[in-house]
């Protein structure tokens, strides 16, 4: 209680500084360099504390919790912690701030601002979105003797089992493994099998036919021809180490990540990754494409207008456009619709997403207010496909765990 | 206080009041600061623990909250999926560790107590896992036993054995946990065994060596017995850390102790808890529980250290 009150004390007033907390990712580099020239322009000192995805949430836990001033702008996962950081009264109400003109709220794809409004009150504006599609290595499938990338899951499967039987070091396919962290890249999985993680009427879908088909295809997958020795705790700094390493053939990851795939510095295979739309299931191909980040301003802030003039230059049009230009997929309208808004990714790519935002699903987990215990209980069956245990089996378990969650939060 | 008040006539006549005051008060005065540094850091926040173990907070501790009585600690004691596997996990992760900590910091201390050339830089070398940094352990260690990337497999590869799973594995996890445990904290054992072992006087070694004691005879019936106290000291110091593990089993598994919860512990479980699932009044709750096996372990061997002297 103490530290609230020294929170509190120094934080007094509208401050000249504003205090930002932000992820690691490729946009808060970008938003570093740019920073001096926002700086200039307003008079304002911008004081950025930048931490890994987990960190930050632990981070927001600890002093949102304890009403701590100490942070005006605060970027967050909308479909993570969204719910519950909104219901906790974390986020303030942007309401009268989006009515800025020449910023444009209405530039802003509806499904993400959908994800950033609780209540019918926006709180948050989505900076980053990000669609699944499939990443993978151009010359081993040369080698293989395919001459394009499977359009479909079956065609997937075929293909990675080809690749793994020719070169036993490689994997024929790589994804994340951990039960939380995979729930999001195995969702497209889960709709292009015609299903969900809950149904229309609210109630869990994940012992259906169509999401046990979804499980023990991605653990088959992974399994049979995915790395040997697999552990069951990757999320994708491990899953793209693999692949980068040059040690698996193909990978369905965020496209957001796709600078560690294509840069030379990072990737071993920098000039042999290829992009392709998510491949089709039985019910077609339905990547997800979701607002993955956004920025809020911190309820308890009491320096809001700074913290929304800074918010008002990095969510405007012209850094959107900055950001999209070298490499993260923004949340505007407009900056889609500009030839040079695509013009730097990778000629596929922008293809893959494009077929990506088309027929795209707006939710990559359960979208529930307690979303890290959800991601936990839908996750179990994707683990003990993988390790061999029987999925359908795991995915009753799920469902019944599932539904009581989902009625407990009801209550 | 009779002496207080008896030297306080002396000087009575002038003394401002509050002199005098300090004066008659100054046992509380002097003590003041470090009761005031106890109740905010150890007092309050364990009242304010064992208060929303009794609730059921979740969400933000801001929150409204109900009043449940020991609804949660009912909770808690009957979950089979996660408390108790965490407890069973915690005493063997504990158990083991500290018996291959004892007796490997034993060998090495009863090596290094007689002085022989290079002695200075074997002590560094084997101190040296001590002075790094727990996470750092661990994320070295977890990219060591990496299973497709990691040294540990390419050098059992040089010598004819198949991959491990290591880390990765359901069953192999948490002995490889205890493995790193092991490696990280022998020295420490070793430093206090070496200490005791140091202060120990030679008579009673020459006694039993004149007497035509063996080498093991000298260690088993004269040697332990008399560093006994400090053998109690490292187990105890050693023990409670163990129990406390957390920085290791977070940074080679993370979150929820992996996938199968694998190296879960009481002390990862309670982390989960509060800031995964925010769930404040059940964490509390078993965080409660976990302060009470703590108390009870050291109780128990303190007890045994008695008994032991008597």
């Amino acid at each position: 209680m103490s530290l609230t009150a020294c929170g509190g004390g120094d934080g007094g007033g509208a401050s000249d500084t504003v205090r930002v907390t932000l992820a690691n990712h490729v946009w808060t580099e970008n938003v570093k360099q740019a920073l001096p020239e926002f700086e200039k322009q307003t008079g304002l000192k911008v004081e950025i504390t930048q931490l890994g995805e987990d960190q930050l949430s632990d981070q927001y836990n600890v002093k949102l919790n304890a009403g701590s001033a100490d942070i005006d702008v605060m970027m967050y996962r909308p479909l993570q912690e969204g719910k519950l950081f909104a219901r906790n009264k974390y986020l303030a109400d942007l309401t009268e701030q989006v009515k800025s003109e020449s910023w444009d709220f209405s530039d802003f794809q509806p499904g993400p601002v959908q994800s950033t409004t609780y209540e019918s009150k926006p709180v948050g504006i989505p900076i980053i979105t990000e669609q699944e599609v499939l990443y993978y290595r151009k010359d081993l499938l040369e080698k293989a003797g395919l001459s394009a990338p499977p359009k479909t899951l079956d065609e997937l499967k075929a293909a990675a089992a080809k690749i793994k039987e020719s070169e036993p070091d490689v994997a024929g396919f790589v994804a994340r493994t951990g039960k939380s962290a995979a729930v999001t890249q195995f969702s497209s999985f889960l709709y292009s099998f015609g299903g969900d993680f809950v149904d229309q009427s609210g109630k869990s879908a994940v012992g259906t036919d169509a999401a046990k088909q979804a499980y023990a295809y991605y653990g088959e997958l992974i399994k049979d021809y995915g790395p040997a020795n697999v552990s069951t705790d990757m999320g994708w700094p491990e899953a793209m180490a693999i692949f980068t390493q040059g040690k698996a053939a193909f990978y369905t990851e965020a496209n957001s990540l796709y600078k560690n795939a294509t840069d030379a510095d990072k990737s071993k295979v920098s000039d042999q990754v290829g992009f392709a739309p998510f491949p089709a299931g039985p019910a077609g191909s339905k990547p997800y494409n979701i607002p993955s980040w956004a920025l809020g301003i911190n309820d308890a802030s009491e320096n809001t207008e700074n913290a929304w003039k800074f918010i008002e230059w990095a969510t405007g049009k012209e850094q959107t456009l900055a950001q999209q230009k070298s490499g993260v997929p923004g949340a505007r309208t407009s900056v889609w619709a500009d030839p040079e808004g695509v013009s730097t990714f990778p000629e596929d790519l922008a293809e893959a997403i494009a077929a990506s935002t088309e027929n795209g699903v707006g939710h990559d987990r359960p979208l529930v207010v307690k979303v890290a215990e959800a991601r936990e209980i839908v996750g179990q069956p994707i683990v003990d496909a993988i390790t061999g245990k029987d999925a359908a089996a795991s995915a009753d378990t799920a469902h019944t765990a599932f539904q009581q969650f989902l009625d407990d939060e009801a209550e | 206080m009779a002496t207080i008040t008896s030297k306080a006539p002396s000087g009575a006549t002038g003394t401002p009041g509050w002199v005098r005051w300090v004066n008659d008060h100054r046992k509380w005065l002097f003590a003041a600061p470090a009761m005031t540094f106890v109740a905010a850091l150890l007092v309050f926040p364990l009242a304010w623990t064992g208060y929303l173990s009794l609730t059921d907070a979740e969400g933000s501790v801001r929150a409204e909250s109900e009043f449940v009585g020991f609804q949660n600690y009912l909770d808690v004691l009957s979950d089979t999926t996660r408390f108790w596997p965490a407890v069973g996990r915690t005493a063997t992760f504990t158990g083991v560790a500290l018996l291959f900590e004892m007796v490997l910091g034993m060998a090495i201390a009863l090596l290094l107590w007689r002085p022989f050339k290079g002695q200075k830089w074997v002590r560094v070398a084997i101190l040296l896992p001590l002075v790094a940094t727990p996470v750092a352990v661990g994320m070295m260690w977890r990219l060591i036993f990496d299973p497709n990337i990691g040294m540990a497999n390419q050098v059992l590869g040089w010598i004819g054995i198949g991959p491990q799973p290591w880390l990765a594995g359901e069953h192999t996890a948490l002995p490889t946990t205890i493995f790193i445990d092991v490696w990280q904290w022998t020295p420490m054992v070793v430093l206090i065994l070496l200490a005791g072992l140091t202060s120990l006087s030679e008579e009673p070694q020459e006694a039993a060596r004149i007497d035509g004691a063996s080498t093991w005879q000298r260690f088993r019936h004269v040697t332990l017995p008399l560093l006994m106290p400090t053998v109690t000291v490292a187990i105890l110091l050693r023990g409670i850390d163990a129990l406390k593990t957390f920085d290791i089993l977070y940074a080679t598994k993370g979150r929820g102790g992996g996938s199968f919860h694998e190296v879960e512990t009481l002390n990862v479980y309670a982390y989960g808890l509060s800031f995964d699932y925010n769930e404040y009044g059940v964490s509390s709750t078993v965080l409660i529980l976990f302060f009470l096996i703590i108390i009870g372990a050291m109780w128990a061997l303190t007890a045994r250290r008695k008994e032991a002297r008597r």
